[in-house]
């Protein structure tokens, strides 16, 4: 089985993130940027397929800036075998991104597309769905649990009353929650190696997709400040003053 | 990956900017790595540092290391951080690629285990002290011995030891007692039977790995069966814990050492010889033992500097972070009858001075090393060697020495909170009180630094480091705001020179009696130098906050601390007998 891992290159987890004084988006120079922590679960979980001897192969996809290169090392570091960089300096909208997938799962024909159920730079949440849409393959959402078996996979699903395993037919789509596992390290060694694994330098004018973006964005501005609160001095007067504001009737 | 481990920028800076890697690089040894390869090794190091080394800090001081019939264990969140570590083959990130290592040069192994230091000093000397045995084992080993007691260290299997000082010798090894009968030859070399105690033994057993290669000093008896007196009579051997058998050597642990800090890592005091003679195996000759062992104290040395480093900038961090949140009182200036909300701390201009001091401090120790490290690098370059040597008691003290002043005023900056255990200061003033210490005393290294390396040298590392501190001068000129430094730092070589020819007609005893005093103001202005090259550079590469603080910091340390270099100086150059003089009855 032939698995397919786009990944993206995102604003570390750890950066406190800061928007630009021109409010057009946020400051990205000088900032650590990794690999989106829910794609680095898709990679764990490729890798985990390919350990147990059910997957044969694991091909990790980004799109995005030329840098993006680092985030597919990243990937083969772990255990990927070989990548596909689509480079582009547009800031890529999910539909696009989902476009492109499309061709290279067409050209690739892999039997399992692991996608991150979101990004944690646009927190958008689509990419999966709409490329399961564009191919018309069965999708599993949230994963917590992907178990494949001949030509099904069972996805254990994170839903509001708790757990929904779904079964789907092969080729399917699956975008990763937080506990389907806990990613590894790339060993030093395996970055070493990972220098010699092949990554295709690709465009999107190669996939005859276009990127340019539909959606403008008109500003982008700092959480408003916290008000300070008031101090009340009996419970008769908090709830006084909580029915007052409507939260309790 | 966390606020108090050493930023990525400043790494990126003194790697990538100061100290050029791109053109170590270029260099024949390391061609086959690239600058996107030195990132993924730093971005590794600080994600590990930060999830395994960190979050056990505290605990490894609340439960030390125990010993029962066993043997000793220590915290098992402290094994698994070192096993981990050596999981992702960080032990052998330095070796050469025939001894199973990656062969990334010095300079990016020092950055990545600086970041180890400050998460968890202590257990990262499990790293240093293997990495040093077995470096030394692969420098001066049979290719046996190298297979049998060098691989495994550098795969991270098995953990090693230096076991020099014995409870009555310490600093003078010349008087060590530990004895070594040949007991045969065999596919590992030159057998002997060890016999004796060896104190102060870090990591001298343990769990965390199932054995452990002592490098052992021992005498080997002459013909009339008695120990050659001093240095000359010193041989090195290679005692397993564990023999290729599988049976276990005659090495047992007579006790655990109770310490102030540092306790991630037992210290022990190891009985050789209680049943009869424990194994070892001659490495080099017989009477070659010191030479040999320098190999593994110099490296270890320039470790401990960098522990001291990182455990200062840890400290600068934390201190950093306290003062921008916590709020108490109001600017001097303040308009009297007005309430005003009080500010951040480091609003104040003494808690601004203590910052400033702890930067100088903690930043500048940190280049030097990585300084070092880079002249480790250059190791075909004969310049290079010879500064090392130069520099290298300097690497091991200052670092310790205003490392652990650096502690004390993030201590100062905490207030109250910070001589409570509840903060993370205490602990790494404690545990960097160590540093000035152990492998090799800041006063050993005064004596090397003003012995060995001035009086009695050729004088040639000397030269190296003029010409590098004149070219700084040099490039110092261009700049207004710099070009007076350069000034003052030209006029404290002089100085050092100066007093340097008073002290040579001295006898030998007269001129080291005030070594330290002058290791404090040769360390000082090595430092002072090192921190107008910096400015240098940072003021070519833009006018960012980043860069700014650079060039503040050079500006706090000739202002407050290169004035002090005369003041030690011409101490010294008082031949003053104040110290060596004083009757031992007036104490």
């Amino acid at each position: 089985m032939k698995i397919l891992v786009p990944v993206k290159r995102v604003v570390d987890y750890n950066v406190k993130v800061r928007v630009k004084p021109d409010q057009t988006g946020v400051e990205l120079a000088n900032i650590k940027m990794s690999m989106n922590p829910f794609d680095e679960i898709a990679v764990e979980e490729a890798i985990r397929l390919k350990e147990k001897g059910i997957a044969t192969e694991i091909v990790a996809v980004s799109i995005g800036v030329q840098q993006s290169q680092e985030t597919i090392r990243t990937a083969l570091a772990m255990g990927a075998d070989r990548g596909i960089l689509v480079t582009t300096d547009v800031a890529v909208e999910p539909l696009a991104v989902a476009k492109l997938l499309a061709k290279i799962a067409e050209e690739e024909q892999p039997q399992l597309i692991i996608l991150g159920k979101q990004a944690i730079d646009d927190d958008s949440n689509q990419t999966g769905q709409m490329l399961a849409a564009l191919l018309g393959w069965a999708q599993g959402t949230f994963a917590s649990k992907v178990e494949p078996s001949g030509d099904t996979v069972n996805v254990t699903r994170e839903v509001d009353g708790g757990l929904e395993t779904l079964t789907l037919k092969l080729p399917a789509i699956v975008t990763t929650d937080l506990r389907l596992n806990e990613p590894r390290y790339a060993s030093l060694p395996n970055i070493m190696k990972a220098k010699s694994k092949p990554i295709a330098a690709k465009t999107p004018a190669d996939y005859g997709v276009d990127v340019t973006p539909r959606l403008t964005t008109v500003k982008v501005a700092e959480p408003a400040k916290r008000q300070a609160g008031i101090k009340v001095k009996t419970v008769d007067e908090l709830i006084d003053n909580l029915k007052s504001v409507g939260v309790l009737s | 990956m966390s606020d108090v481990l050493i930023p990525r920028r400043d790494l990126d800076f003194l790697l990538g900017d100061w100290l050029r890697l791109d053109e170590l690089l270029e260099a024949p040894t390391f061609a086959t790595h690239t600058r996107d390869d030195v990132a993924a090794v730093l971005d590794l190091s600080e994600r590990v540092a930060a999830d395994l080394f960190l979050p056990v800090y505290k605990r490894a001081d609340q439960v030390e290391p125990t010993l029962d019939a066993d043997g000793v264990k220590v915290l098992p969140e402290i094994a698994a951080a070192v096993r981990g570590y050596a999981e992702l083959g960080l032990f052998a990130a330095g070796f050469d690629e025939a001894l199973g290592g990656m062969a990334l040069p010095s300079l990016v192994c020092t950055a990545s285990l600086a970041q180890f230091m400050a998460a968890n000093l202590s257990a990262s000397a499990f790293v240093m002290l293997t990495t040093a045995n077995a470096r030394l084992i692969a420098a001066f080993g049979t290719p046996a011995q190298i297979d049998a007691f060098a691989r495994p260290g550098i795969a991270g299997q098995a953990m090693g030891t230096m076991c020099l000082s014995e409870p009555q010798a310490g600093s003078s090894l010349a008087d060590i007692r530990t004895r070594a009968e040949p007991d045969g030859e065999d596919a590992l070399g030159r057998r002997f039977r060890l016999t004796g105690n060896k104190m102060w033994i870090s990591g001298g057993d343990h769990d965390v790995s199932d054995n452990i290669v002592h490098l052992v000093l021992a005498k080997v008896p002459g013909p009339d069966g008695q120990l050659v007196e001093g240095t000359s009579g010193i041989s090195l051997f290679i005692v397993p814990k564990r023999l290729p058998s599988g049976e276990r050597n005659d090495v047992a642990v007579a006790g655990l050492n109770h310490k102030m800090g540092y306790r991630g890592i037992p210290n022990c005091l190891l009985n050789l010889g209680e049943r009869g003679g424990a194994v070892g195996w001659l490495v080099g000759e017989i009477g070659q033992g010191l030479p040999i062992m320098f190999q593994m104290m110099n490296e270890a040395r320039i470790n401990v500097g960098l522990g001291a480093a990182a455990v200062a900038y840890r400290g600068y961090r934390h201190a950093l972070r306290y003062a921008t949140e916590r709020l108490q009182g109001r600017p001097l200036d303040a308009p009297r009858g007005v309430t005003i909300a009080p500010v951040p701390i480091i609003e104040h201009a003494d808690v601004k001075r203590m910052l400033l001091a702890q930067k100088v401090y903690a930043e500048g120790a940190l280049a030097l090393i990585l300084y070092c490290a880079r002249l480790v690098d250059e190791h075909d370059d004969a310049d290079a060697g010879e500064l090392l040597g130069l520099l290298t008691p300097v690497a091991k003290t200052w670092p310790s020495e205003w490392g652990l002043v650096a502690n004390d005023l993030a201590i100062q900056v905490h207030g109250g909170y910070g001589y409570t255990r509840d903060f993370d200061v205490e602990q790494l003033y404690r545990d960097n009180r160590l540093n000035p210490i152990h492998e090799g005393t800041t006063g050993i290294q005064a004596l090397d630094l003003l012995g060995r390396k001035t009086l009695k040298s050729n004088g040639r590392g000397y030269a190296v480091l003029r010409q590098r501190v004149d070219a700084t001068i040099a490039r110092a000129e261009d700049d207004p705001r710099l070009a007076a430094y350069g000034e003052l730092l030209a006029d404290a070589w002089d100085h050092i020179a100066a007093v340097v020819d008073g002290l040579r007609p001295l006898d030998p005893a007269a001129a080291l009696e005030n070594a330290t005093p002058f290791l404090s103001a040769f360390g000082h202005a090595v430092l002072a130098w090192l921190w107008l090259d910096q400015a240098v550079v940072a003021a070519s590469l833009g006018d960012d906050a980043f860069h700014r603080g650079k060039l503040w910091a050079c500006r706090f340390f000739f202002e407050t601390e290169v004035p002090k270099i005369a003041t030690w100086l011409d101490f010294v150059d008082s031949h003053s007998d104040v110290a060596s003089a004083a009757p031992a009855d007036i104490f």
